[in-house]
Parts: structure tokens; C-alpha cells; sequence
């Protein structure tokens, strides 16, 4: 499970630790923001595709945050705050890279159409985790995820990545619930389509006569 | 209700989520017993989806908290309490 999941403070304990940042215990701001901080440099990334603005605007979005806590309300988990926060951060440093940015993040509505068929097979042997030791493999699904068009990116980030709910990722994002279902569908539908014959070679090879599968 | 591989696509993900209710989801169940594509559909989105929620997939820069947070100790010295 991911950290934000797993030790995320719920809106009230994340206001009772504010109100002792506010009250003169400025040091307990390091552990207020440590479960959002791999979240935060991910929301960053997934939006400027570079380590090093991405780090940087962390830092800054954490410094922001800081000078913003008397703003937080405890309507909404600390965690989305933050992340509000932060996809603010690297959408407003985006339109500084340029005035006509390559990629402006809400040109398409989510009209119906659009191919989203997913890629046919008629057998998947499972890829298992331990995959993942290859380099190769982490990269080609970084990768694939990095080229989404970037309304599908972020909900992949938030949902599949940072495995928020629904509701959670709607706040973000700004859009409805069922507006993050059907983008995270045509999400995955590509991502399938994209990376199923990729894959395919990392699935472990089937052995024997009887063609056990291992 | 019987229902086809390209209704059962449109679900795939829903479906994943545990999102659709128990009569659709008995009716796609029903349909992935005798059809392969729509299995394999669905077993290799699912292999995505469980793929990158596995924190190797985007790796933090190594050292990215120590810095972060050496910057912000230096931020809060500077700032009046």
C-alpha cells in the first residue's frame, strides 16, 4: 500500500497538529507533510515530465503550503488539499514554460466517441511483480503512462498510482466522479492497448508438454 | 439480459473497481466463462492496473526527502515562530 494511503492524516488530526505548528512547534511541519511528499513530487512530475523542476517545485509547493495552513479548513483530507495545491503549482509553472503550451490540459471535453477499444488477445499469462526488478519493464510502463494525453495521465497518477477514490480524485481534479470514471476507463483501455504486447515478453514462459503454465 | 464483448469493454474497468453492481456484474461474469477475448481483456488491464500501483514503477529521486526537508528545516529557522 502506498504511503499516502497508509498514514495519511484524517482532517482533524491534520488540524490539530496546524494548530500546534501555528502555536509556536514549527517542527512538526516535517511530519505533517512526509506522507503527501512522494504524492506531491509524483503530481509534479506527471505534469512538467522532468525530475529536476519537478523537485524543485516541490520544494516550493511545501514552502507555500507552509505560508497557506491557516487556509486549511478540515473540509477536505490534508492530502487533497496539498495535492490541489500542488497540480495549482505545476499548472501555473507549465503556462510560464510558454505562452501557447504544447498541451493545454482541458482542450477535449469528454465527449462520447473516440476509440477506446482495447487491444485482443485471447490468452494473458499474468506478469508477476517481481517483474519489475527489470528495469526495462518499469520504464516502458512509465513511459506509457508519461505519453497519456494529460487529462488521463493525472487520473491515472491519482487512481492507479497514488490509489486515491473517486471522490478524492474528483475534488483534485476539479471535474465530477463519474468524469473520473470515464477517464480512467479510456485510460487504462490505452495503457492495455499500449503496453499489451510489450508485456506479453515478461510474462513467464510456459513449461512443459501439458503447457503448465509457471 | 445478454450482453456482448464490446458492452462488456465498456464496463472493464468499472468491473476492475468492483463499481458495477451485482446483476451486471453476474451478467459479465456469465459472458467471461465462454469468451477468451473478453477474459484476456480484462485479466491483462487488470495486470496493468496492479503493475503501476507498485512504487518501483516511478521512483523518487534518491535523496529527494533529505533535500526537501533539509530545505524546509533552513525555511522554518528563517521564519518568525
Amino acid at each position: 500500500m502506498n504511503q499516502i494511503n497508509s498514514e495519511r492524516l484524517g482532517p482533524n488530526e491534520a488540524m490539530a497538529t496546524i494548530a500546534r505548528i501555528q502555536a509556536g512547534e514549527k517542527e512538526l511541519f516535517h511530519s505533517l507533510v512526509r506522507p503527501v511528499e512522494r504524492a506531491v513530487f509524483l503530481m509534479l512530475f506527471m505534469l512538467l515530465r522532468n525530475e529536476t523542476d519537478a523537485e524543485d517545485a516541490a520544494q516550493e509547493t511545501f514552502i507555500k503550503i507552509y505560508r497557506n495552513l491557516h487556509a486549511f479548513r478540515g473540509d477536505a483530507k490534508f492530502s487533497t488539499w496539498v495535492l490541489s495545491i500542488a497540480r495549482n503549482e505545476g499548472l501555473a509553472l507549465l503556462r510560464k514554460r510558454s505562452r501557447h503550451p504544447e498541451e493545454p490540459l482541458e482542450v477535449q471535453p469528454d465527449e462520447k466517441g473516440g476509440d477506446y477499444t482495447p487491444a485482443l488477445l485471447t490468452d494473458w499469462r499474468e506478469v508477476p511483480l517481481e517483474a519489475l526488478e527489470r528495469g526495462q519493464l518499469r520504464e516502458c510502463l512509465s513511459r506509457a503512462v508519461l505519453n497519456l494525453p494529460p487529462k488521463y495521465r493525472e487520473v491515472v497518477q491519482l487512481r492507479d498510482i497514488d490509489e486515491l477514490d473517486v471522490q478524492e480524485t474528483a475534488v483534485i481534479l476539479g471535474i465530477t466522479a463519474g468524469a473520473v470514471k470515464v477517464r480512467l476507463h479510456r485510460a487504462r483501455t490505452m495503457l492495455q492497448k499500449e503496453l499489451v504486447p510489450v508485456l506479453r515478453s515478461y510474462a513467464p514462459q510456459r513449461r512443459g508438454f501439458w503447457g503448465r503454465r509457471v | 439480459m445478454k450482453i456482448d464483448c464490446k458492452h462488456v469493454w465498456e464496463y472493464i474497468s468499472a468491473y476492475i473497481d468492483g463499481d458495477v453492481d451485482s446483476l451486471l456484474r453476474a451478467e459479465i461474469d456469465r459472458h467471461l466463462e465462454h469468451c477468451e477475448i473478453c477474459s484476456a481483456v480484462l485479466d491483462s488491464t487488470r495486470n496493468v492496473v496492479v503493475l503501476l500501483a507498485d512504487q518501483r514503477v516511478f521512483e523518487i529521486p534518491a535523496g529527494y526527502g533529505e533535500r526537501l526537508h533539509q530545505r524546509l528545516t533552513e525555511f522554518l529557522d528563517a521564519e518568525p515562530t
